[in-house]
């Protein structure tokens, strides 16, 4: 009996030791500005931490989260080597918006669009903006649904504990 | 003994199922669950439900190993909520699917979505939150045998709720960057692609003798030089008539539609003008049926309006026939300069204007024949026009406004489907404010002015809006809709909703309160879009 307890709590613990490993991008293909396709598994940031945030052209307070980051972008790489990567669900209504919208706000994130909501799906991403954080070994530590002023100063705290 | 046997057999499952989890395999998904209750207002003709509360709700499940994929989709009306068809009703795995990929191929069976091209012949997708669903039910083949070059083939039918449409839907296509696959180092890139897509119905129309097999195909071009983007696609859709059982009622027409953008953008500034023409293009995965078995997707030409005003009169395509241009120009005034100021200003301007097709969409048959001339804009019907110009300036470290102001013309009768003469085109003018103040650091209140000046239609309408938000975890938005120009003196009513909210990482809980038209609803820093109601509502969103 005690042999069997003691197996019981062995695996229990094995088991959520495994449960409790981080989530991978799944592979999906997305669109670049520039036409071609890219299979998300392949963003790279050298291991640096890498922050996806799924945005549309149409949508408000995605806006203003990566507008508002723009802002601090550069302090926020220099600090902590971040990446920031913004996948656009705009659909083919308003994809030929993205790039001008994009270059003319300044922004210097990579971008990507899933037009038919592909990834959007394959990530469990009802509504946007949704942003996910990325570790060195590119798993998922953290996600935020929506955005209010103030959450980038969350999205930091989280980058610096995974920069230091 | 027996309990020796349970127990062992659940550590086996356990271990099993931890090697699974060791060797990468992932459970990954997400959670909705809309819940409305509905209070009866004879004044703006809302109705009150028999259930008095109606929750729709759905969970995502996605299991991954390595190039291995499987899922489901659990939906649950009980019962639907009241702008979604009844047809969605009761509990059901309406959506579940197995994919792999290995060497180039991707093999795909069961559910999946698709879209060929812009979707001018071919698109399923989903939108929950409108009830839209045309998932195909089949097989899917994706390969790519070369770098540069994208084949993919489909075959099956196409959801409408829980059942799915008689048509079987066959399709192709093909696309070639050439650049990638000639291995061309050159400044311009070139991408051209070809899609096919077909439906076979068999025809038991007693009378007329109706194509069984039914074919669209589609050409698209993309040329990419530096800051320039030109986009282009041109379909057609053979004929189809509709199998009515009268001489006059069927039009054995082909459709086409053309698309067409012209991109330019730099540090600081982007245009993009485009145009597209629609003739008879409606393609659907059944015979004679409702919008709700369309399986092409012509996308809309106007801006997605977010501010409640200016999407109070939205466009839609016309899929039996219209011409649109639009044009859109983002501009950044830099720092320092006049009119920037110390964070600079931006503009955003957007223009677009729709019209009918002179003389109608392409028809033919015994008794008639027409096809439209291919461009006719002065002197055709009018069915929405929309100039608009969005300005934003951070003015300090505390405070953003944005202003706009928009002049629409919407053709009432032609997009709501009205007998035509009754409404005619409702004139808005349109005025927003949107301010927000940060009091300190994670505390925010904004709050969003917004004026609808109009004779037609419901008449005039003004909006305040204003929200509170606690960053990461809480916000509080109170807004008032009041429609003080209605003609009705009866119906000069206001709309009152408070909504609350509390977010924590992957989960986000929100009640709110009052009436709501339909449309996009952005509160608490997402946006969804959402049927019209009345009363108390949930919404819980969670992944994981």
């Amino acid at each position: 009996m005690r042999k069997l307890f003691l197996c019981l709590f062995a695996t229990i613990l094995f088991t959520s030791l495994c449960i409790a490993q981080n989530r991978t991008l799944p592979s999906i293909d997305v669109k670049t500005l520039e036409g071609g396709s890219i299979n998300i598994t392949a963003l790279e940031n050298n291991g640096k931490p890498i922050v996806i945030s799924f945005w549309a052209t149409w949508c408000k307070p995605c806006k203003k989260e990566l507008n508002t980051i723009a802002e601090v972008y550069e302090d926020w790489q220099d600090e902590t080597g971040v990446k920031l990567v913004a996948i656009s669900i705009d659909n083919s209504r308003s994809m030929a918006k993205v790039a001008p919208y994009v270059n003319a706000s300044d922004w210097d994130y990579e971008v990507y669009i899933d037009p038919n909501g592909d990834l959007k799906r394959a990530m469990g991403i009802s509504t946007v903006p949704h942003t996910f954080l990325l570790n060195s070994k590119k798993e998922i530590v953290w996600q935020h649904k929506g955005y209010v002023d103030g959450d980038e100063d969350e999205l930091l705290e989280q980058i610096k504990k995974l920069a230091h | 003994m027996l309990k020796k046997i349970t127990y062992t057999f659940i550590l086996s499952f356990l271990t099993l199922n931890s090697f699974a989890q060791n060797n990468g395999g992932e459970i990954h998904g997400d959670f909705d669950l809309n819940m409305q209750s509905y209070q009866e207002d004879e004044i703006i003709g809302a109705k009150a439900a028999d259930e008095i509360i109606l929750n729709n709700a759905y969970l995502n499940i996605n299991y991954t190993k390595g190039d291995f994929t499987a899922g489901l989709r659990y939906e649950s009306y009980l019962n639907a909520l009241m702008d979604f068809d009844d047809s969605y009703k009761g509990n059901g795995i309406p959506f579940r699917y197995a994919s792999y990929t290995i060497d180039g191929l991707e093999v795909t069976v069961g559910n999946y979505y698709e879209q060929v091209g812009s979707g001018l012949i071919f698109r399923s997708y989903e939108n929950k939150g409108l009830g839209a669903d045309n998932a195909m039910d089949g097989i899917r083949l994706k390969y790519s045998p070369l770098k540069g070059i994208y084949l993919k083939t489909f075959i099956g039918k196409s959801r409408t709720y829980f059942t799915y449409a008689e048509g079987i839907i066959r399709g192709a296509d093909a696309e070639v960057n050439l650049n990638e696959a000639l291995n061309l180092e050159s400044k311009t890139k070139i991408i051209i692609g070809q899609g096919l897509v077909s439906r076979f119905q068999a025809d038991i129309n007693p009378k007329f003798k109706l194509p069984q097999n039914v074919a669209a195909y589609s050409t698209r071009l993309n040329i990419i030089n530096g800051g320039w983007n030109y986009s282009g696609e041109y379909a057609v859709k053979l004929n189809d008539p509709v199998g009515s059982l009268t001489s006059e009622g069927n039009n054995y027409a082909k459709g086409n539609a053309l698309m067409s953008s012209l991109t330019y953008s730099k540090r600081g500034f982007g245009i993009v003008a485009e145009m597209h023409r629609v003739d008879h293009m409606e393609f659907r995965s059944e015979r004679a049926q409702e919008k709700q078995y369309i399986i092409n997707y012509i996308p809309t030409l106007t801006k997605q309006h977010t501010y409640t005003l200016l999407a109070l009169y939205p466009s839609a395509t016309q899929t039996e026939g219209e011409f649109g241009t639009q044009i859109d120009v983002f501009y950044k005034i830099k720092k320092g300069s006049l009119l920037g100021g110390k964070y600079g200003t931006k503009l955003i301007f957007n223009f677009s204007r729709i019209n009918a097709l002179n003389v109608g969409s392409s028809f033919l048959n015994d008794n008639r024949k027409h096809t439209p001339m291919f461009i006719s804009i002065k002197g055709e019907e009018l069915y929405y026009k929309d100039i608009n110009l969005e300005v934003y300036k951070k003015i300090n470290k505390k405070i953003r406004a944005t202003g706009v102001i928009a002049k629409q013309s919407y053709n009432k009768d032609v997009l709501e489907g009205k007998t035509p003469g009754t409404y005619g085109i409702v004139e808005s003018t349109i005025a927003i404010a949107d301010i927000s103040y940060k009091i300190k650091k994670g505390y925010t209140v904004r709050i969003e002015l917004q004026e609808l000046l109009a004779d037609g239609g419901e008449g005039s309408w003004s909006m305040g809006l204003a929200e509170y938000t606690i960053s990461p975890h809480w916000f509080f938005a109170v807004q008032d809709m009041y429609n003080w120009g209605n003609h009705e003196i009866s119906k000069q009513l206001h709309y009152v909703n408070i909504n609350f909210g509390y977010l924590k990482g992957a989960n986000r809980i929100e009640i709110g309160y009052g009436k709501k038209r339909a449309g996009i609803f952005c509160v608490g820093g997402v946006c969804k879009e959402v049927p019209s109601s009345n009363g108390f509502s949930l919404a819980i969103s969670s992944s994981f």
